[in-house]
C-alpha cells in the first residue's frame, strides 16, 4: 500500500469516527478547580485543629512565615505549569514557573531549622513519623485527582507534567501540614518532610507518567 | 498564499472539525501530511520511518483535537506533536538497534524446511477460512480481530479508531478469539 493510499485511509477512519468535542478550558481555570479542591480540604482541616492554634504559632514565629508562603505559592503555581504542560504546543519552560516559590520554601525551611538549632524552642514534640503519613495522605488524593484533570488534556512530556503535579500535592500538603506542626523544625523533621515530599514527587512522576501517557501514545 | 492565510484555513478547519464538521477536518487532516512530513524530515528521522511518525501524528491529533484553542495559531500545536512524535520514533529505534542484529543475507540464506510451493497454497487457503470465520463474526468482534489481531493496531488506536471503550475492545477480542476456536475445532483454551 503506498504511503499515501496509507494515510487517506487512516484520515478517512478518523474523519468517520469523528464526535464533536468540547474544547477544554484555559489551564488557570483548571487550576483553580484543583486549587479549591485543597481550600476545601484546608479548610475541613483548620476546623479540625482550631485557628486559635495557628495564630498563636504565628505570633511566635513571624518569619516562619515565610517557608509557609512558599510552600503555599508552590502549590498553584506547580498546579499551573502542570496544566499548561499538559497542552501541546505551549512552552516547556512554563516548568520553571514553581522553582522561585519552591527555593523560597526550602530556603526559609532550612532557615528555619538552623535557627531551631542555635536556640531550641520549647515546643510540643510531633512524631516525624506522624509527618510522613499526614504529607503522603493528604497529597495522595490531591495528586489523583490532578492526574485525572491533567488526562483531560494531552501532555506530551507525561514524566514533566506528573512530576510537576507530584510537586504542586506535596506543597499543598506540607502547607495543610503546617496546621498541626510547630514551624521552627528541627533537622530530623526537616528531613522526614524532604523525604515524605520527595517520595510523592518521584510516586507521581512514575505512575502519573503512565497514566498521563497513554491518553497520548 | 501566504503563511498566515494557511494558519488561518487551519485554524477555522480545526474549529469546525471540534464541531463534529467531518468534510473540515478530512481537509484538515489531509493538509497537515506534509506539514508533518516536513516537520519531521527535519529532525533528521531515517527517510523509512516519516511515514509511521505521520500516522501516529494523525492519531494524536484526533485524541488531542480538543486541546486546540482556536485563539492561539494552530501550527506550533501542530508541530509540538508532530516532533513528539518524532522524538519517540526515534527512541525506539535507537531501543530497537541496541537490542536486534539487522542480517538480511543471513535471513536469505537461512534454508526453508518444506516446499515453497506447497507452503504457498496452505497459507492462501489458511488465510481464506480465517477471513471466512472473521467476517462472520458479530460487528463489534469482527472489529476487535481487524483492528488489534490483523492490523496489528494498539488498543489506544483501535479505541480511537473504532469509538469503542478498550474495555469493550478487549472483551470483543477475547470472545472472538473463543468463537473462532470454537469453529476451528480447537479447545477454547488453546491458542488459535
Amino acid at each position: 500500500m503506498s504511503d499515501t493510499t496509507r494515510h487517506d485511509r487512516l484520515i478517512g477512519e478518523l474523519a468517520a469516527t469523528l464526535r464533536p468535542v468540547r474544547r477544554l478550558p484555559p489551564p488557570w481555570k483548571r487550576a483553580a478547580g484543583w486549587v479549591v479542591l485543597v481550600v476545601a480540604i484546608g479548610v475541613g482541616l483548620l476546623a479540625l485543629a482550631g485557628s486559635d492554634i495557628v495564630r498563636h504559632r504565628l505570633a511566635a514565629n513571624p518569619d516562619a512565615w515565610l517557608a509557609v508562603l512558599g510552600s503555599a505559592l508552590t502549590a498553584p503555581l506547580a498546579a499551573y505549569a502542570a496544566f499548561q504542560t499538559s497542552v501541546p504546543g505551549r512552552n516547556p519552560r512554563w516548568a520553571l514557573l514553581p522553582v522561585p516559590a519552591a527555593l523560597l520554601w526550602v530556603g526559609a525551611s532550612g532557615f528555619g531549622c538552623l535557627r531551631s538549632w542555635i536556640a531550641p524552642p520549647s515546643r510540643d514534640a510531633v512524631e516525624p513519623r506522624d509527618c510522613l503519613v499526614f504529607i503522603v495522605c493528604v497529597s495522595l488524593p490531591l495528586a489523583i485527582a490532578l492526574v485525572l484533570m491533567l488526562r483531560r488534556a494531552c501532555p506530551l512530556r507525561p514524566g514533566l507534567t506528573a512530576t510537576l503535579g507530584g510537586l504542586a500535592s506535596a506543597a499543598a500538603a506540607a502547607t495543610l501540614l503546617n496546621l498541626f506542626h510547630p514551624f521552627d523544625v528541627a533537622a530530623t523533621d526537616l528531613a522526614i518532610h524532604a523525604v515524605a515530599i520527595a517520595l510523592v514527587v518521584l510516586a507521581t512522576r512514575a505512575l502519573g507518567a503512565r497514566a498521563l501517557g497513554s491518553r497520548t501514545t | 498564499m501566504g503563511g498566515e492565510t494557511v494558519e488561518a484555513r487551519l485554524a477555522e478547519r480545526m474549529q469546525a472539525a471540534q464541531e463534529g464538521d467531518a468534510v473540515a477536518y478530512r481537509q484538515l487532516l489531509r493538509d497537515c501530511v506534509p506539514v508533518i512530513a516536513r516537520t519531521v524530515r527535519g529532525l533528521g528521522l531515517p527517510p523509512d520511518r516519516v511515514e509511521d511518525v505521520v500516522q501516529e501524528t494523525l492519531l494524536t491529533i484526533h485524541r488531542a483535537r480538543a486541546t486546540y484553542d482556536p485563539a492561539r495559531p494552530f501550527l506550533p500545536w501542530l508541530r509540538a506533536i508532530a516532533r513528539r512524535r518524532a522524538i519517540d520514533a526515534a527512541r525506539l529505534t535507537g531501543r530497537q538497534g541496541a537490542r536486534e542484529v539487522h542480517d538480511p543475507e543471513a535471513y536469505e540464506g537461512y534454508a526453508s524446511d518444506g516446499d515453497a510451493a506447497s507452503e504457498a497454497i496452505e497459507r492462501q487457503d489458511r488465510a481464506r477460512l480465517v477471513g471466512e470465520a472473521v467476517a462472520a463474526l458479530p460487528a463489534g468482534q469482527r472489529q476487535a480481530v481487524e483492528h488489534l489481531a490483523l492490523a496489528d493496531r494498539s488498543l489506544d488506536e483501535a479505541a480511537a479508531l473504532t469509538g469503542r471503550s478498550k474495555g469493550a475492545l478487549k472483551v470483543n477480542l477475547h470472545r472472538a478469539l473463543k468463537a473462532l476456536r470454537t469453529r476451528f475445532g480447537g479447545e477454547p483454551g488453546e491458542d488459535v
